[in-house]
């Protein structure tokens, strides 16, 4: 299957100032997250990948067409809604989407067919002939959804989706991209800085910090591998406790004084943990299977120094 | 995505070919332009001296009407008369760019629209066709189509003998039109693209043709020469139009110099067009 996204040693440079730095790694996922503090580069990415800027070196490609050579053909893919509001604020929904939708190829009428489907499909349907500059943030947001997918692309790229929205409006987009993703028809690239949403819908992330990549995750991956992930709170001598279960074939680590996390083989049974604590005279107060969420996978990249994993 | 389903799908359908993508904008941009009354009549007034030029060239060739008016000719049909048509054509064409010319790239860099345009499979050169298309069609409709229409006229009364001997006319028309059009539609353009305000870009239009006109003077008068004359616009397009009916030279700089400076407009406008027609700007630093 070819990647939806590759980055292969992609610099992007302004002036004398490198934005993007050496970014390299494939993505296939339904729903690809960028992730990073502001000013990391992820809108730069996004820019890049859409042609609006040429890389200084090396390439990219989307779903296997080059970004210095394939600028039409991708374009031609994607649909993409920019953080910014970006509209002509005295047309109306339907007859923007459908410029919009034609623009992209679409004949005149199969273009105003699919302006009224986007458009109800993002819940604008009654308020589709009214002009968007009348519109509150939340709709404006959604139009700019319909227009990303009116045309049907293979790639949808949405920047910083829920900004500004208040949470049931986040709920309801958040809800949209999941609904897309789940049709298996398109392919989601999510460029935010809130970590609950890229958690909520993405399957695969790319975390940037100072236009480094810092890390990348296969969340679906890495939540099937963190299933044998425990947290433990003990009472008593911890170290000597450690040191035993590591004994065993566990990878512990100790958090603070009586908390300990442990990645626990695939043969491991948990009664081991109960007999060494009993040897030990030792009080299990807490036990939980935990997953490594997005936030500890994101402070552990934003941790690492001057922005290299 | 079907309304009653309410599911994402994708689009397989046939697609519009795509040298034909940048008449949309121009498409839309008319269907927004028209719905102002005061335009479609200011655009309905643009054609009442060629149908009265019409008029002339008809009753021209009417013998009976012309002897029970007891003239011999109302108005010689030459060179002349078309240079006279195009030059108040060309007046009406240059207020009807100061009324569209400034909407044209503006609202959408208000709007930050540009983007959206962008990115998709539509390049910056097909937008400011577009764009320039609205202008260029419109424009087009009030000087060389009409103008061409009535040398056809003029043809048709005085016979094929006439039409060959002038057919230097009809040149004349069609290239100092279209000199002109370009000339209007990438000022405008530029204007309207560095310029935000609507108003604030009609009337750096104006002021590049008045404003460059008094230049123009003031530079002639301290400095005892014409050469002043190659930053007025308006006096650039006469001299080059008027050459392309046999006239030469009617402000003291040649054909030549107007034809390089009004390319030098040109290409100008093309450059600050080029800067500022992007998706997002580029800030270097």
């Amino acid at each position: 299957m070819t990647p939806v996204i590759e980055l292969d040693g992609l610099n992007v440079r302004f002036g004398q100032r490198d934005i993007l730095k050496d970014l390299g790694c494939s993505m296939s996922g339904r729903a690809i997250g960028l992730l990073g503090p502001n000013g990391a580069g992820k809108s730069t990415l996004i820019n890049t990948l859409l042609g609006f800027y040429r890389p200084f070196a090396g390439t990219a490609r989307v779903f296997g067409h080059d970004i210095r050579t394939e600028t039409r053909e991708i374009r031609a893919l994607t649909g993409y809604m920019p953080e910014t509001d970006c509209f002509i604020a005295s047309m109306t929904a339907v007859n923007f989407i459908r410029m919009m939708a034609e623009l992209s190829g679409l004949p005149s009428e199969a273009a105003l067919e699919r302006a009224h489907e986007a458009l109800f499909y993002v819940g604008l349907g009654e308020a589709r002939y009214r002009r968007l500059g009348t519109y509150s943030l939340g709709m404006k947001q959604l139009a700019k959804l319909a227009q990303a997918i009116a045309h049907g692309p293979r790639l949808v790229v949405l920047d910083e989706p829920t900004n500004g929205l208040d949470p049931p409006a986040r709920q309801r987009m958040i809800r949209l991209i999941r609904e897309m993703r789940d049709t298996n028809e398109v392919s989601i690239l999510i460029s935010s800085h809130l970590l609950r949403d890229v958690e909520e819908t993405c399957e695969e992330v790319l975390i940037l910090k100072e236009g480094r990549q810092v890390h990348y995750a296969n969340l679906e991956e890495e939540r099937r591998a963190n299933r044998r992930f425990l947290e433990l709170e003990t009472v008593g001598g911890d170290d000597g406790f450690a040191d035993a279960v590591s004994a065993l074939g566990c990878e512990c680590a100790l958090t603070s004084a009586h908390r300990m996390k442990m990645v626990l083989p695939e043969s491991f049974a948990i009664r081991e943990l109960y007999r060494l604590a009993g040897e030990r005279n030792i009080q299990i107060r807490r036990l939980s299977y935990r997953r490594d969420s997005l936030e500890d996978i994101f402070l552990k990249a934003m941790e690492s120094t001057n922005g290299r994993p | 995505m079907a309304v009653h389903k309410r599911s994402y799908r994708a689009y397989a359908g046939a697609l519009s070919p795509t040298w034909s993508r940048f008449t949309i904008i121009t498409r839309y941009a008319y269907k927004n332009l028209f719905r102002s009354r005061a335009l479609t009549a200011y655009f309905v007034c643009c054609f009442f001296y060629p149908l009265g030029c019409a008029i002339v060239i008809y009753v021209n060739h009417n013998l009976s009407l012309l002897t029970s008016l007891n003239i011999r000719e109302v108005l010689a049909i030459d060179a002349d008369f078309f240079m006279r048509y195009l030059a108040f054509q060309s007046a009406f064409a240059f207020i009807l760019t100061a009324i569209v010319g400034p909407g044209l790239v503006s609202p959408d860099l208000a709007n930050n629209a540009l983007p959206l345009y962008l990115c998709r499979p539509f390049s910056r050169t097909e937008y400011v066709l577009g764009k320039m298309a609205i202008l260029g069609w419109l424009l087009s409709l009030i000087t060389w189509i009409p103008g061409l229409v009535l040398f056809l006229i003029e043809a048709s009364l005085a016979g094929a003998h006439w039409a060959l001997e002038n057919l230097n006319i009809a040149w004349g028309i069609f290239i100092g039109s279209v000199i002109e059009i370009l000339v209007f539609s990438l000022l405008s353009l530029a204007i309207s693209a560095w310029i935000k305000r609507k108003i604030g870009a009609g009337a750096a239009l104006l002021g590049v043709f008045f404003f460059g006109s008094v230049l123009a003077e003031v530079i002639n008068s301290v400095l005892e020469t014409k050469n002043g004359y190659l930053i007025d616009l308006g006096k650039l397009l006469t001299t080059v139009e008027g050459s392309l009916f046999g006239h030469s030279a009617p402000y003291g700089i040649s054909t030549s110099s107007a034809s390089i400076a009004l390319v030098a407009a040109c290409v100008f406008c093309i450059a600050l067009l080029e800067r500022k027609v992007r998706a997002y700007e580029i800030v270097v630093g």
